[in-house]
């Protein structure tokens, strides 16, 4: 076990160590490694990286040039709940730009950027594939189709 | 581990057929793909499950969840099998009446059918629904009447009888022949002869080789590759399998971006399903021959769909592409030889093996063969997956196919291609989907993303917008891309705000042919083609942007102030009360007002108004 820190807990380390065990001989496996270790603990503290670069032997430095190129990973703490918005070509077409201003103004977010109550962060993000149902939003997860500037917040006010 | 023998493998595929044949017995084909799980699916299917449980049907009904059927836009859907019924939009509190009243006294629901937009009728058969009747469903044959889950239900549909062929029956250079001779090219984006490509990579020597599977399926507006690996992820397996033995390759890996886990889900449950059967691992059929396929989830970047960039990927590395050559043929993951496919092309294979190479390439243009799937998205009213033989026009696919243009708006250009393609106007509709025909008008076949646009749109701002994508998607590694990109999407951002100037426009051009004649991978070298496109076909906005301070489009918010006309406006209030900020004033019985001073130019009041009466 590594040592403390206030963003992860005891628990969150024992599972990283897992994490680490699980894959440490196989080559590449870096990307499955940290993916599987921001479920656990949600986003990239520098400890973290260090942690998972000692564990992997890999340099610090590689680790975090990796981390720093995926859009999936966060270098800062995430809101309880993610809210997706589509900017793909068909969502755009269909008024992404109005959907992601009126959750902006809602709840004075820019995209990228997390509410100071920690409730949600929003994120624009290319073409999830449903383009079918343009605009499309994916809050923690859940697809949601045909959304408008009128319709987001009510979708939103289900997830606290 | 049993393998399963071809003799059994024909016996399973007579079984289901008299299963699905059987007389006196229902099919309820409900699409459980993304788009339908999005608009409650599943609880419609658990509805129906309760429903038919309760008026004692569950000898003669049978529920079978599909992949996306490919009319996402209505869902959640179904299709009656015999009936050859069609029900769309389906809730849950539709389910007791489809039971008790089709299922039960035979009298299909009218209001559940679809609706033709342009006559207004009802259309009772599912064949009939002209989005279904001019397609030719080759690459999706299983979508909407298998269970993606169920290996007996694709072996039922021929599965495996091309794979069971290739190892029996045929040399790895008779199955080079055979692609070749069927003549079918890279769905990817790129084109590439496929048989070709499998060539080089056998004539390597090596003892590990690798097959690959692009599902990264980075360009928005696409999501045809998401469909394939949800409804028939088995085509795609059997796909690669017959690959690695045509260049004897040991292991493969499907890249799958971590946004599609309802098809990392199923692609996994077809894998297991696949090796409990000997169709994949060690001696596959018994055969000798051993090939395993594993999962590679991606951690979204648009360049990781780049060949040598995903396989930096792989390798656990920042996603950057390298120099070309050597060609992954020869050195490609962990330097060894790879062959990289796109899960369209790889979804065709094992359909080129069971009918021949002939049969394939009977259908389409000189140049391109066989059938495309599109996904169709954007201001048209049929939206969602179409595949069409090569050779069809445009114009069939957007007006016949996809229904015309939703609210009686004109069109005003398709793009296609995504980010490397282009805008086609409505003067070019009759082009034919073809590599060669569609790159003449100035885009791209690419992916295969057709996106509708309407008169609505400002093609200014679409050309920042793929700009801007673009950009943020560079890897950074090569200077051009990475602040020529920059550059050209600074002049676009000054155009859309108001301040372009006239020189602007032949800077523009310059950069991008800097920009094209030097970058490193074709992120970079295509980075141009939707601004050069907009260039080319709607100049004219450009100088309107430019020298009037005029959006046309009225999308660009700099450029428009909005006003009501006076004798348009039917006094409603709609304007007032969706305006965010107070700055429509209006009241009864008086026509509205608009304070540009408090307008913030979100748009809300002129999309919301009925009568066309702000400008
Ligand atoms: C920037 C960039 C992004 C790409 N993204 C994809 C993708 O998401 N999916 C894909 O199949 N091919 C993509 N390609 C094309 C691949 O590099 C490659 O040509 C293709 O997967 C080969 O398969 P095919 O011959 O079956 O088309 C991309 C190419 C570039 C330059
Ligand atoms: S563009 Fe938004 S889901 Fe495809
Ligand atoms: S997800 Fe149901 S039709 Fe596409």
């Amino acid at each position: 076990m590594s040592c403390c820190s206030e963003e992860i807990s005891q628990e969150m380390w024992k599972e990283v160590d897992s994490v680490i065990e699980r894959h440490r001989d196989t080559p590449g496996a870096l990307i499955t490694v940290l993916r599987e270790a921001q479920n656990v603990v949600g986003w990239f503290p520098q400890v973290l990286i260090e942690y998972i670069a000692k564990g992997m032997n890999i340099p610090a430095s590689d680790v975090f040039g990796v981390v720093s190129f995926y859009s999936l990973f966060s270098l800062k703490p995430k809101g309880r709940n993610s809210i997706k918005v589509c900017t793909g070509t068909a969502c755009y077409v269909k008024g992404a730009r109005e959907v992601i201003g009126r959750i902006s103004g809602e709840f004075g977010i820019a995209e990228g950027e997390t509410t100071e109550d920690r409730r949600f962060d929003l994120e624009g993000v290319r073409c999830v594939g449903a383009c079918g149902l343009a605009p499309a939003m994916v809050v923690d997860g859940d697809v949601h189709g045909d959304v408008t500037a009128d319709s987001v917040l009510k979708i939103l006010e289900k997830y606290s | 581990m049993t393998h399963v023998t071809p003799q059994r493998l024909k016996e399973m595929r007579q079984e289901h057929a008299a299963r699905i044949s059987e007389p006196n017995i229902r099919h309820l084909f409900i699409c459980g793909g993304t788009g339908c799980h999005a608009t409650g699916s599943l609880k419609v299917k658990d509805a129906l499950h309760e429903e038919i449980a309760k008026h004692g049907l569950k000898d003669s009904v049978r529920i079978v969840e599909t992949g996306c059927n490919g009319f996402c836009a209505l869902g959640p859907l179904m299709v009656v099998h015999p009936d050859n019924v069609f029900y769309q939009k389906m809730t849950r509190d539709d389910v007791a009446e489809i039971v008790s009243e089709h299922l039960v006294n035979n009298n299909p629901i009218e209001r559940l059918m679809y609706k033709d937009p342009q006559s207004k009728k009802r259309v009772p058969l599912f064949s009939d629904i002209p989005f279904f009747a001019l397609q030719k469903p080759w690459t999706l044959r299983n979508k909407g009447i298998i269970n993606p889950e169920s290996i007996e239900d694709y072996i039922g549909r021929d599965g495996y009888m091309g794979l069971s062929k290739v190892l029996r029956e045929m040399q790895p250079s008779d199955i080079i022949d055979e692609m070749k001779v069927a003549g079918i090219r890279g769905r990817g984006g790129a084109g590439f002869p496929t048989g070709m490509k499998w060539s080089f990579a056998a004539q390597n020597d090596s003892d590990t080789k690798y097959v690959l599977c692009n599902a990264d399926e980075g360009d928005p507006g696409a999501f045809m590759d998401r469909s394939i690996l949800e409804a028939d992820p088995h085509a795609v397996l059997e796909g690669m399998t017959i690959a690695a033995r045509a260049i004897n390759a040991t292991e493969g890996y499907i890249y799958c971006r971590s946004e599609y886990p309802l098809a990392i889900k199923r692609v996994q449950i077809a894998i297991d399903q696949a090796r409990e059967m000997g169709l994949l691992g060690e001696n596959i059929m018994g055969t000798g021959f051993s090939f395993d396929i594993f999962i590679y989830q991606g951690a979204g970047a648009f360049v990781c769909g780049e060949e040598t960039a995903l396989m930096r990927s792989i390798e656990g590395k920042r996603g950057m592409p390298i120099p070309r050559p050597p060609f992954p043929a020869a050195q490609g993951l962990w330097k060894k030889p790879t062959v990289l496919n796109n899960v369209e092309t790889l979804a065709n294979v094992a359909q080129i093996m069971v009918n021949g190479g002939k049969w394939y390439s009977s259908v389409g243009t000189e140049n391109s063969k066989g059938t495309k799937v599109f996904a169709l998205s954007g201001d048209v009213n049929n939206i969602g997956l179409v595949e069409v033989p090569m050779g069809t026009s445009l114009r069939t696919i957007v007006y016949d196919i996809g229904g015309g243009i939703p609210k009686k708006r004109k069109l005003k250009a398709v793009q296609l291609g995504g980010p490397s393609g282009g805008c086609i106007p409505e003067e070019h509709m009759d082009v034919v989907v073809d590599y060669e025909e569609i790159a003449k008008v100035g885009a791209i076949m690419g992916s295969g993303g057709v996106i509708v646009m309407d008169d609505k749109t400002c093609m200014v701002d679409m050309a920042r917008f793929f700009l801007e994508f673009i950009q943020e998607e560079s890897c950074g590694k090569c200077t051009p891309c990475r602040e020529g990109t920059r550059r050209q999407l600074e002049i676009l951002e000054r155009i859309c705000e108001g301040h372009g100037k006239p020189e602007d426009i032949s800077l523009i051009k310059e950069l991008s042919e800097m920009i094209t004649s030097s970058a490193l991978c074709g992120l970079g070298q295509t980075a141009s083609n939707p601004v050069l496109s907009v260039l080319r076909h709607f100049r004219e906005e450009f100088e309107a942007h430019i020298f009037e301070k005029k959006c046309p489009a009225k999308r660009c918010p700099a450029l428009v102030e909005f006003k009501v006309i006076d004798e348009r406006c039917k006094k409603c209030g709609k304007c007032a009360s969706v305006c965010p900020v107070g700055a429509v004033e209006w009241k009864k019985k008086e026509v509205a007002k608009i304070n540009t001073e408090l307008c913030v130019q979100c748009m809300s009041c002129y999309s919301a108004c009925p009568f066309d009466a702000i400008d």
